[in-house]
């Protein structure tokens, strides 16, 4: 198990030297020229130069990057004099459209992130796999049937529009519920929840849509296993033979499409973000295209990656204690 | 009486006859007129056609046939293991002094592995591969029993033991993919023998293992049931294993009994057309000539042929006047004390054709 875990974790750190470095020249090669964008509208071509070198950007394209990489682990020094500044570890640079450390600004919006893609997986994993192991289990039934056709319109939808379809109801409409106005749950737990609800069941009725397929395909899948047999020869009960033998065994497919699909959450969940007005990664990134604010959109690209290589790693490691077959390769 | 006579696709019900065995223990399952039908796009698949046997405490009955002939269905029938989605079961099934097909499916659950229990063909896909065999085999114990986990995983140690697992405490938190394939076959036995059941169904619990491993288990299969007095139905296309093993034999073919006896009597006096053939294609040491295949095909099970059933492939239907193979459906009739077939030869002319063939020596 320890020997599997450090060969996935050499391969992680590849992987991620790869996009970081694929990344770097993608947003670089755009044709914008931070130097002047960072002057202001008074600029003089000197005052551009200056800030050219200041920023580094007067080096050759590998020593930026070299430079990047190193402020990543080392932190970095913008500037001498009294422009001088200091970037703390982990260091992305310096976005002159918000005058802020590229690092500052992602943390200050980080937990918004976080907590709308906790609490949206929470809500999708249970419903998806609760009504899928159901749909399967009384497979052709009305049930069933009802659960199918729901599941493919709530599959096709966009999520702005079952957003906005929300947002028009339960705020509106009915007022059932605040219009969103984020507060952290360290402050006040009751509005932080009542505040995140609607973006949480807006994510969530997209993917739940598609966990339930999929738990109710692996589910029919699985039920005709020999071993299935065997578990109801046994004498189980149908009960034990879904949840102990049935469902873990259709698992795998599963917790691979649950991993993947959270860790691009934490990238951003941009339209949901936008629609109920959250600030988290993904209206800061929208936000860093508008502006063409480089050093941002690397970072968070970068961090996207990060997220979805980790969860690759922690999904891996998940089928090595789901299915023993994995683990003795 | 004649307008009662149901002709086309299913064996008529007066032709289903319980041949007595002539194993003397007390009965413990008796299955009546058991038909299974499925339900499928293509037409209606009728498996089993009134099936009759009954199985006494200790004896092993043989059920032989080829694929498709309805002797894994019926079985699983009796274990109450078709599903009720698609599969149309009739008749009645005495076990345990309940009638199992009209009885509630929790019922029978709750007799499934504790009173009868049943192995299956390959023991790599029959066991879970996520779960350790000791946890399989706890489970087995403490799905009918309240005992603690230790007494469970005693039991499953002793049980490994008995069935022949070399350092059983050490290869009972083994995975299934780490056994070799007979290990499998005798951990599934242990599995189901653990809880000590009356019956035990084999089906086909030999054909995906070696030669030489086949052999150990139905040596392992022996021994068990001499110690613990298990009734088995054995289910097989391998006639070696049931000279070995078998008291009585059912010969199916096209989800129909064609012929039913005792052991003996099948090997050395069979009185049925399909039987004579399954005996001449039976390879035999020393043998220089070719195997003697039966020729042609089972029947569909959807559109069975009128007649007998077996009449497309048999080489004697042209003495039997009238056409009658190709019209009539032959009964079960009794042709011995504990013997029955499903034929319209006459008893003199199948002597005189065992005699010119040299069949049953």
């Amino acid at each position: 198990m320890v020997p599997y875990i450090v060969r996935r974790l050499v391969v992680l750190v590849g992987m991620l030297f790869a996009l970081s470095l694929i990344t770097y020249i993608l947003f670089y090669a755009v044709p914008t020229d931070p130097a002047s964008l960072s002057c202001g509208v008074h600029c003089t071509p000197e005052a551009v130069a200056a800030n050219r070198h200041r920023l580094g950007l007067d080096d050759p394209f590998y020593i930026q990057y070299w430079n990047w990489v190193k402020a990543i682990f080392l932190g970095r020094d913008f500037g001498t004099g009294y422009v001088a500044m200091h970037c703390d570890v982990p260091c992305f640079g310096f976005s002159w459209n918000r005058q802020m450390m590229v690092t500052d600004v992602i943390t200050s919006v980080m937990p918004v992130t976080i907590y709308l893609a906790i609490g949206a997986f929470v809500v999708w994993m249970t419903v998806g796999i609760f009504t899928g192991i159901l749909a399967a289990r009384y497979k052709g039934s009305i049930f069933d049937r009802g659960v199918m056709a729901i599941t493919l319109v709530g599959f096709s939808l966009p999520s702005f529009f079952i957003g906005l379809v929300i947002l028009i109801f339960f705020v509106v409409r009915w007022q059932i519920v605040p219009y969103p106005n984020y507060v952290p749950p360290t402050e006040d737990f009751g509005k932080f929840f009542m505040c995140m609800l609607l973006p949480w069941i807006t994510l969530a009725i997209l993917y739940a849509a598609y966990y339930t397929r999929l738990t109710r395909s692996q589910m029919l899948d699985t039920m005709n296993e020999d071993y299935i047999r065997t578990a109801r020869a046994k004498g189980l009960p149908e009960k034990v033979v879904i949840r102990k033998h049935a469902f873990r065994a259709g698992l795998t497919p599963i917790v691979t499409s649950a991993g993947l699909d959270f860790a691009g959450l934490l990238g951003g969940a941009i339209i949901t973000e936008k629609i109920f007005g959250l600030t988290g990664l993904g209206s800061v990134a929208i936000k860093a295209v508008e502006n063409l604010d480089l050093s941002i959109l690397v970072a968070i690209t970068l961090l996207g990656g990060v997220f979805v290589v980790v969860a690759n790693l922690i999904v891996d490691i998940l089928y090595a204690a789901i299915d023993p077959r994995v683990r003795v390769k | 009486m004649s307008e009662l006579t149901t002709e086309g696709n299913s064996v008529t019900s007066s032709t289903n006859v319980m041949v007595p065995s002539t194993h003397k223990g007390d009965v413990i399952l008796s299955v009546n007129d058991l038909s299974v039908s499925f339900k499928t796009h293509d037409g209606l698949v009728q498996a089993v056609s009134h099936l009759s046997y009954e199985v006494r405490r200790g004896q092993t009955l043989a059920i032989v046939g080829e694929s498709g002939s309805g002797k894994s269905v019926s079985s699983l029938a009796v274990m109450g293991l078709l599903g009720s989605d698609n599969a149309n079961v009739t008749g009645e099934v005495h076990f345990d002094g309940k009638e199992l097909i009209s009885s509630s499916a929790d019922t029978v659950r709750q007799l499934r592995g504790l009173k009868m229990a049943m192995i299956f063909q390959d023991p790599l896909s029959a066991l879970h591969p996520y779960y350790s065999i000791g946890k399989q085999l706890v489970e087995a114990v403490t799905a009918h029993q309240d005992v603690s986990k230790e007494a469970a995983r005693a039991r499953a140690l002793e049980m490994l033991n008995r069935v022949g697992i070399p350092s059983a405490e050490k290869r009972i938190d083994d995975y299934p993919h780490q056994l070799s394939g007979g290990m499998r076959q005798r951990v599934m036995i242990a599995m189901a023998l653990i809880n000590d059941p009356e019956l035990l169904i084999a089906d086909e619990p030999t054909t995906a293992l070696d030669v030489t491993v086949q052999a150990q288990i139905i040596e392992l299969l022996r021994d068990l049931q001499k110690e613990f007095g298990t009734a088995i139905v054995i289910i097989t296309h391998d006639l070696g294993v049931v000279a070995d093993v078998a008291d009585d034999v059912i010969v199916m073919y096209g989800g129909a009994a064609a012929e039913q006896g005792p052991v003996r009597e099948i090997f050395y006096q069979p009185e049925m057309p399909y039987t004579w053939g399954l005996l001449a294609s039976i390879p035999k040491a020393g043998d220089e000539g070719q195997l003697d295949p039966i020729p042609g095909t089972p029947p569909s099970l959807i559109h069975l042929p009128k007649g007998c059933v077996f009449a497309p492939r048999c080489a004697f239907r042209s003495q039997v006047p009238d056409n009658a193979c190709a019209t009539t459906r032959p009964d079960f009739e009794i042709t011995g004390p504990n013997h029955a077939a499903r034929c319209h030869l006459t008893t003199e002319q199948r002597k005189t054709i065992r005699l010119d063939r040299k069949i049953g020596k």
